[in-house]
């Protein structure tokens, strides 16, 4: 593995994988444990994204990690922070925490609703009817990968035929390990109707959590996807959420990025069904050195399908935003519409941002559309606000709130637009 | 109220204002005319404290402070106020908020409680009325899709709300009709009273048939090199600009 990029990384994890395989009794045999040999195969056999990956050229998670995570079996590094404080104030849900991945039963609500099945990972991909790895099976990404070898822990929610659940569940991720993989199995059924919510927080030292979530989304169920991250200043952050939507389903990615050293949100759809609708929402506001780099994909592999992107992004200070949007029509997608736009403000001139729209149609009756700006803060409007008394800070947060407000708009949830808002207001007053 | 001593600005190397002078009294109204590109908006945002324009001299005082000294917040909240020629559209800040917060803002200023919803309401109820605008525009986002005159009548129901000392009209009269101008000239008229003051920066004189003006001043290359009450306006109106440009060239 001479030519291989993250060799550090990978020796490390040849060493926890040997241990791993030692300690698994009666599961060596298993099904889900070929599925992790060959990832952990694959992963040893590809490396890590080297400095020129196209996926990764402008977020070289590779050496970042190889600069600050030893991937050594690492034990509880602190647990300064609570659960609370890492909460979303009024946010009326069933609540699952996981501390390093692992389900916190006693921090959890007891979610006890009909047609809702929730077991925990290392429960369910021993299981006969295995999900485990069904839409993750159609990533080549090395961390993906890693995240198949290595995540022992996560949840599986499985939402039964016709299952309307009536409060979002929040997922709560609290990381004090020095690395962690969580692997979470979601499987909604047909006509089903749910929201989830996905929070990620770290304690001091905690260097990187990767997070996958496989998403099945059967004939017309419709679900809410939140991804809020906000992790401390020097952890790294990778996630790859997995979708599959079959007919006349419809699926809301939003996702918003608020902190951390680096973060890397892959967010990848396939519109599978006739008829379905996808909507991805998404925020970053970004300060000081942080790293942002959400990567997207809708694949439109049906007839009669929409999809409708919003990025918009806020930088401040010396942080980075990435931004790449890929959306596929297939031959068989006629009749599809895709939207996307990805808009920013650079706050400072050392902030920057990459954005890349890649457009791939086959089909030829189709009606796709793409944007992107980035600019600063509009002086006219900063003076105008400014010229009828309002102070320069707070005539900069209402811009900023005005630029972000349709974003906001779109996240239909006000528990999560409030902290969102209070984040805004109170990274402007510092 | 106000006093320009000797005011020069310039923006981008570009000089402008090349020494004006202007004594406002409370109760007054200005009218400061001219040829296009004179510099009559330079001094209207200069006073405003628009930070694009760099001042190189001179002095204005407002009410005994310094006024070059205060940044444009600051200048609003003491009192002065410029109705702009282009409003600007800004998507995603609502008429009724963003009033409210600048209010507020005014107020705390000067050392009053908040307005609390009910009594924002009602006093934005009663100043609406003032310029005859609509409720349904104020509850949309701030002169976004707004026509001319819709975004001319909002600027001066936003003068209305403030109540300030100095109320600068920058081409106010541009994109109305005579309907809509008649209406910003009465909400104008009914604001004035013995303690504030008015600034109307027009090219036209059909504006100053509604606003009369205390004293008519014309602005060329960045001076003021006339001086009269409202009938040099209708002079000007008859004969034009250009005699004022011969005479002005002919005392350099």
């Amino acid at each position: 593995m001479e030519k291989l990029a993250g060799k550090k990384v990978l020796e490390a994890l040849e060493t926890r994988f040997q241990a791993f395989e030692a300690g698994l009794n009666g599961h060596a045999n298993s099904e889900a444990h070929s599925i992790r040999k060959e990832a952990f195969d694959h992963l040893m056999k590809t490396g890590l994204p080297h400095a020129k990956h196209e996926e990764y050229k402008f977020t070289n998670l590779t050496k970042t990690l190889e600069k600050n995570v030893s991937f050594a079996d690492s034990s509880s590094t602190s647990t300064e922070l609570s659960t609370k404080d890492a909460g979303i104030a009024n946010l009326d849900a069933y609540r699952l925490v996981f501390v390093n991945g692992k389900l916190d039963e006693e921090a959890s609500s007891r979610i006890e609703i009909d047609g809702v099945k929730i077991t925990t990972l290392s429960d369910a991909i021993y299981r006969e009817e295995i999900q485990f790895n069904k839409e993750a099976v159609h990533s080549d990404d090395s961390f993906v990968a890693m995240n198949t070898a290595f995540a022992e822990n996560g949840i599986s929610i499985e939402v039964a035929d016709k299952t309307v659940i009536d409060k979002p569940i929040f997922l709560q991720f609290i990381g004090d390990h020095e690395d962690y993989n969580v692997r979470n199995l979601f499987t909604f059924g047909k006509f089903s109707e749910a929201t989830i919510i996905e929070k990620f927080d770290s304690a001091n030292g905690a260097k990187f959590s990767n997070a996958v979530n496989e998403i099945s989304v059967d004939v017309q169920a419709n679900i809410q996807y939140f991804k809020i991250e906000n992790d401390k200043t020097d952890s790294i952050h990778f996630a790859s959420t997995l979708v599959s939507q079959q007919k006349d389903s419809k699926f809301t990615a939003n996702t918003i990025a608020l902190n951390g050293e680096m973060v890397r949100n892959n967010l990848s759809i396939r519109i599978e069904g006739e008829g379905c609708q996808a909507y991805m929402n998404g925020l970053y506001l970004l300060e000081g050195k942080t790293h942002v780099d959400n990567h997207t994909v809708v694949d439109h592999r049906s007839p009669n399908t929409y999809s409708n992107e919003l990025y918009k992004g806020i930088m401040n200070d010396r942080s980075r935003g990435v931004f790449n949007g890929k959306i596929f029509v297939r031959q068989a997608a006629q009749k599809t519409n895709a939207f996307q736009s990805n808009k920013n403000i650079l706050l400072t001139n050392d902030a920057t941002i990459n954005t890349k729209p890649q457009l791939e149609i086959w089909a030829d009756d189709v009606q796709c559309s793409h944007g992107c700006t980035t600019g600063q803060l509009d002086k006219d409007a900063l003076f105008y606000l400014m010229a009828r008394g309002i102070k320069k800070d707070r005539a900069i947060a209402m811009l900023l709130h005005a630029f972000a407000s349709d974003v906001l708009d779109n996240l239909e949830n006000k528990a999560i637009q409030d902290y969102v808002e209070e984040i805004i207001t109170k990274r402007l007053e510092e | 109220m106000l006093s320009i001593k000797n005011l020069q600005a310039k923006i981008e190397d570009k000089e402008i204002l090349k020494g004006i002078n202007l004594e406002v009294k409370p109760g007054e109204v200005h009218a400061i005319m001219g040829p296009n590109g004179s510099g009559k908006s330079t001094l209207a945002s200069v006073l405003a404290g628009r930070e694009e324009y760099e001042v190189t001299g001179g002095e204005v005082d407002f009410l005994g402070k310094d006024l070059l000294d205060l940044d444009a917040d600051e200048r609003a909240r003491e009192g002065v106020f410029l109705a702009f020629q282009y409003p600007v559209e800004i998507p995603g800040v609502s008429t009724t908020n963003f009033m409210k917060t600048a209010i507020n803002q005014v107020r705390e200023h000067r050392g009053e409680k908040p307005l609390d919803a009910v009594a924002f309401l009602k006093l934005m109820k009663e100043k609406m009325k003032l310029v005859e605008i609509d409720q349904s525009l104020l509850s949309r986002s701030l002169n976004e899709g707004f026509s001319g005159g819709e975004k001319k009548r909002n600027e001066i129901f936003q003068m209305a709300m403030l109540e300030p000392k100095l109320a600068i009209l920058d081409e106010t009269d541009s994109g109305l009709d005579i309907d809509a101008l008649k209406t910003v000239a009465n909400g104008v008229n009914t604001l004035k009273s013995a303690d504030n003051a008015t600034i109307v920066v027009t090219h036209y004189q059909r504006l100053l048939d509604y606003i009369v003006p205390d004293y008519v001043h014309v602005l060329y290359k960045g001076r003021i090199v006339k001086s009269g009450t409202k009938d040099l306006a209708l002079e000007l109106e008859a004969k034009g600009y250009d005699w004022i440009k011969e005479e002005a060239e002919a005392t350099v």
